[in-house]
């Protein structure tokens, strides 16, 4: 009895039914699509924030930036050269970024902190190649002075000469090869060759980036010389987003006797033991290991600006609120339509009650049938939003990212000696991945919408005294 | 058997008091018939009403075989509506959805019967008003007269000790009426049951045994020996 009434009762109401089954799944619809968006938007945020630090990497530590001394000169790379003599010249610098480094203790110190469960080092350089020859002027004879004119009458002057010098510079990334897992190679893909064995930690070999391999044409086999050194390349790597970690990757400790830099490195990159305790352990490395910058994935977000940006910022605020205001007022309506039409069938629940249904009975009806009109607006929401998420995925629209802001961003990717928050910018396409919760949180949404609905109505419905509903329509 | 003692009820209408029963008493035997007369708001289908248990009085009580329904409790109350009271309304007050016999069965679900004991009993009664061939048929589809046969078979498939009618033939035409009542006479006889009728029709008050007029509240009852 009580499924034949309550599918008559929809049949019979249906236009009713329809209004409110269509206002839920405009609702659950929106949340659906505006979730799965966000969803999609968290996940190029990570595409983004990995192509900085690689996979696995929840922090960097750096060194403190130092205001400069009143007085004291900045640091900038200097090229000596000798103009007295003619000929090509070279001056090969190989440089720390930043020229900030911090002793390679510091890895262990932060591998000692509470919360950490990986810590690993690398160096960051810039190597800058100015190569070159001066021509040097020549002196000529003086004129004689023409009548009329005020000639030097001298021994003569010099003239011409000059210089014609290019620079060729490159990023060079010291890597500890002892730990494979961690650090920014993580964010590229081995497309050629092999990567670094663990026992190559003093080795002359080095993995290019495959853009960088190509605009040099180089291959695996090939030399790759580094400050007058030349280095095995063994492997060719693929960034999997945007700008690579660097074009040339080297085994750290080589890194290290190149730049002049024994015992320093740059960066320390941190895996947490627990995702969730990033900000703990970001404390605990603040406090404990003295003048060092912590950046988490979460500074780093906070740089990423651009299109990516304001769509995920639209997402989580107009997307969001919107969506849960269509819900409210989809509730709403549906709450009110269903107590409307419980004030419309006073006289059928009265005669039900004089019969000897329960309240509780008659409340049952009004609810199920709420109930079943929530289940339907939630399957077509579902319906709804997954066609909607769809269709996000298949367009994949282009968001840009722009990172950069004033932090300073630990990967050695900036390409600038001050090694500031580099101005990267990526391509992401989005996507909106719609995950079992969100079905969940969806199918919650129309059985709660339901349940309000018909809580709105059978309220009504109990409290008709079934003397007073049978009055009411004499 | 009904026993009604001092029975008031006052309600308010706006910030008027509406006293639609004075002090009354009335004793119904079982089997009995009695046949409620009145003015348009003297108070008829409020004592209609506090016999059927639907609504509670201001004062007094309306005992029913002994039992207080003046006193009580809703769930108690629900149950002897459910098992001892037939109701039969003036509109049929029929489901517009359900079928006949869906309507039907609709009195035997407080009973907690089985689906297939609800529809045979349902059809039976249906049969014994003479609407067998109309089980599946919805209340639009079917006559006034007919929709009032099915409102009798939903007040007595529960097999009732009391039926309570408020203006049965109220929205009838003459010859409709007479069949009504033809039929709810024969089977007042044929069950044995406690019959009480609310109506205006003086044709048909004056074939009841006994006749209660209310006025303003206050009941007479006179017995019709020439019924």
């Amino acid at each position: 009895m009580f499924f034949t009434y309550l599918r008559r009762e929809l049949r019979r109401r249906r236009k009713a039914a329809l209004v409110v089954a269509s206002g839920l799944a405009l609702g659950i619809a929106l949340v659906i699509v505006v979730n799965s968006v966000s969803a999609g938007m968290k996940q190029a945020q990570g595409e983004v924030l990995e192509s900085l630090y690689g996979l696995g990497t929840d922090m960097t530590v750096t060194k403190a930036q130092e205001e400069p001394e009143e007085g004291g000169a900045v640091a900038r790379p200097r090229f000596k050269f000798d103009a007295s003599d003619g000929g090509e010249q070279s001056n090969d610098m190989l440089m720390v970024q930043g020229f900030e480094t911090l002793s390679t203790s510091t890895v262990d110190t932060v591998a000692r902190q509470d919360g950490v469960a990986n810590a690993v080092g690398g160096l960051s350089l810039t190597s800058i190649s100015v190569s070159g020859d001066f021509k040097p002027g020549e002196m000529k004879p003086a004129q004689p002075a023409q009548p009329g004119q005020k000639g030097s009458g001298g021994s003569g002057e010099v003239r011409g000469g000059g210089a014609d010098f290019g620079v060729n510079s490159f990023t060079v990334f010291g890597t500890d090869v002892t730990e494979p897992e961690l650090g920014p190679l993580t964010s590229s893909t081995l497309t050629k060759g092999r990567t670094f064995k663990t026992s190559e930690t003093d080795a002359k070999v080095a993995v290019l980036d495959s853009a960088y391999a190509k605009k040099e044409d180089l291959a695996t086999g090939d030399e790759v010389e580094v400050k007058g050194k030349k280095f095995a390349v063994v492997g060719i790597a693929t960034a999997d987003k945007g700008q690579p970690a660097a074009n040339v990757y080297i085994p750290l400790k080589q890194a290290q006797t190149l730049a002049d830099a024994k015992g320093k490195i740059t960066t320390v990159y941190v895996k947490a033991a627990d995702s969730q305790a990033i900000s703990a352990v970001k404390d605990a490395i603040q406090k404990n290991v003295p003048d060092t910058t912590v950046t988490t994935s979460a500074d780093l977000a906070k740089t990423v600006s651009g299109s990516l940006d304001t769509a995920a910022g639209l997402a989580s605020t107009v997307g969001k609120w919107l969506s849960y205001a269509v819900l409210a007022a989809a509730f709403l309506v549906a709450g009110l339509l269903t107590s409307s039409a419980v004030s419309r069938r006073v006289r059928e629940f009265g005669t039900l009650k004089a019969l000897g249904w329960k309240s509780g009975r008659v409340t049952r009806q009004v609810v199920g049938e709420a109930l079943v009109n929530g289940l339907i607006g939630g399957a077509l929401g579902i319906a709804a939003g997954l066609a909607g998420a769809y269709a996000v995925t298949a367009v994949s629209p282009t968001l840009t990212a722009e990172l950069g802001g004033g932090l300073r961003v630990a990967g050695p990717g900036g390409g600038g000696p001050a090694q500031d928050a580099a101005e990267r910018t990526l391509d992401i396409a989005l996507s909106a991945p719609v995950s079992l919760a969100t079905i969940a949180l969806a199918a919650a949404l129309a059985i709660g919408g339901g349940l309000i609905a018909g809580g709105f109505g059978g309220w009504r419905a109990s409290r008709l005294r079934p003397a007073d509903a049978l009055r009411r329509v004499e | 058997m009904y026993d009604l003692r001092g029975v008031t009820k006052t309600y308010r209408r706006g910030k008027a008091t509406v006293q639609a029963l004075a002090d009354v008493d009335l004793t119904i035997e079982d089997g009995g018939r009695l046949v409620i007369q009145g003015p348009t708001g003297g108070g008829k289908s409020t004592l209609l009403q506090m016999l059927g248990g639907l609504d509670r009085p201001t004062s007094g009580q309306v005992a029913l075989d002994g039992t207080d329904l003046a006193t009580l409790p809703e769930a108690r109350l629900t149950r002897v509506r459910s098992e001892n009271i037939g109701f039969v309304f003036q509109s049929f007050n029929l489901i517009p959805t359900l079928t006949a016999q869906e309507n039907v069965e609709t009195a035997l679900v407080p009973l907690k019967l089985r689906a297939k004991d609800r529809r045979e009993r349902a059809a039976e009664a249906l049969e014994s008003v003479g609407l067998g061939e109309r089980l599946g048929h919805l209340p639009g589809e079917m006559s006034g007269g007919q929709q009032q046969r099915v409102a009798i078979a939903r007040a007595l498939v529960k097999r009732p000790k009391v039926l309570l009618a408020d203006e049965p033939t109220g929205n009838l035409d003459e010859s409709m009426r007479d069949e009504i009542m033809e039929l709810l006479e024969g089977l007042w006889k044929e069950h044995g049951l406690t019959f009480v009728m609310v109506t205006h029709d003086s044709a048909i008050a004056r074939r009841a045994p006994r006749l209660a007029t209310i006025r303003k509240g206050r009941l007479t009852v006179t017995e019709n020996a020439g019924a």
